[in-house]
């Protein structure tokens, strides 16, 4: 395997660039679909209340292959630091337990508010604080701004992952300045360091803009859950990221504003009608 | 007797009682399990041995789909 095509965070190695989401699938049978499709090898998981009294009902994890895919748990639907260091001690538990490789890392997200579901970026840094302390690598969801994403660099966060718009909103990177903000302000001295767009994205062309804007890796869930063939739309996925990724590798040609022929200017039999502008000399 | 909340609801249990005891008493499915008592995990090795007391505050979790 390419050793670039490797996407690095922590002490994980992920041959894949896109980290897939496992919620708001229709059936867990749709669910193990699409993350095939998608060419990912690391899936998100959040941490709940197990039903008492054996209310029948399906485990996710019957449906997701352990030896296949490293699990991310994540601390959604925590609003304090105090809960979010709470479930990402209990998802650390239960990947210790069942020897995953994903027992050592967690991808913190505190809400500020259940409507946006815009982070909180004082409890966020609270508990990244805490949770790197607790020997946790944090893959830290913050919004697009730079500074948030310093600091929460400066608190020893394995990767900040900047949303591209509101969590399973669709609308795709709305921010590209911020985001092109944040890569060259983390990247600074450390071009390693891994960026990851988490949130928003809505169809394969937010995930290719990621990569060529120079993000490292993509996170998505409702985009591939809640498409109307979800198997085909993660495969989709799949490709943009390898498109946008070798975009971005290739290096793109500038923005001109004027056109410059890729026919030869010479040789040709016509004759030019017009007198050429000045403003078109090169 | 003893009451406890589990997963935020009030539950009364005969006796104090091992973790692991309560675990099937409330007949949870046994895998993909981690438990806190009064905010803090308890380790799997401990469910055998660690008891469970009167005004405990307890989760039991598990992992599910999340993005």
């Amino acid at each position: 395997m390419n050793p670039d095509q490797s996407l690095i965070v922590g002490a994980h190695s992920l041959t894949s660039r896109l980290i897939v989401g496992t919620g708001r699938y229709e059936t867990m049978a749709q669910m193990r679909d699409s993350l095939d499709q998608s060419g990912a090898t690391c899936v998100t998981v959040a941490v709940r209340r197990e039903r008492l009294y054996n209310q029948t009902g399906e485990n996710i994890l019957d449906f997701i292959d352990l030896d296949r895919y490293t699990l991310l748990p994540n601390t959604a639907g925590c609003y304090t630091a105090k809960d979010a260091v709470r479930a990402a001690r209990l998802g650390r538990e239960i990947l210790r337990t069942l020897k995953n490789p994903g027992q050592d890392w967690v991808k913190l997200e505190v809400l500020g508010d259940s409507v946006t579901l815009l982070p909180d970026p004082v409890e966020t840094l609270e508990a990244c604080r805490e949770l790197v302390a607790d020997g946790f690598s944090v893959l830290c969801y913050t919004s697009d701004d730079p500074v948030i994403a310093k600091r929460l660099k400066a608190l020893g966060a394995a990767s900040v992952m900047p949303a591209g718009s509101p969590i399973g909103s669709g609308q795709g990177l709305l921010n590209q300045n911020n985001l092109r903000i944040i890569l060259e302000s983390l990247k600074r001295d450390d071009p390693a360091y891994p960026v990851i767009v988490d949130a928003g994205v809505g169809t394969a062309s937010d995930v290719s803009m990621a990569f060529e804007l120079g993000a490292d890796g993509v996170l998505l869930n409702t985009a591939i859950a809640h498409a109307r063939n979800p198997a085909l739309m993660a495969s989709a996925m799949k490709h943009a990221a390898i498109a946008g990724r070798e975009a971005y590798l290739a290096g793109r040609i500038p923005k001109r504003l004027y056109g410059t022929a890729s026919s030869p200017t010479e040789g040709v039999i016509s004759t030019r009608p017009y007198g050429s502008s000045a403003s078109a000399a090169e | 007797m003893i009451h406890v909340t589990i997963n935020g609801k009030p539950v009364t249990l005969d006796a104090p009682m091992t973790i692991e005891q309560m675990l099937n008493s409330v007949e949870v499915p046994p895998n993909y399990l981690a438990v806190e008592v009064n905010a803090d995990v308890v380790p799997r090795e401990l469910h055998g041995e660690k008891l469970v007391g009167d005004g405990d505050d307890i989760e039991v979790v598990t992992l599910v789909g999340g993005g």
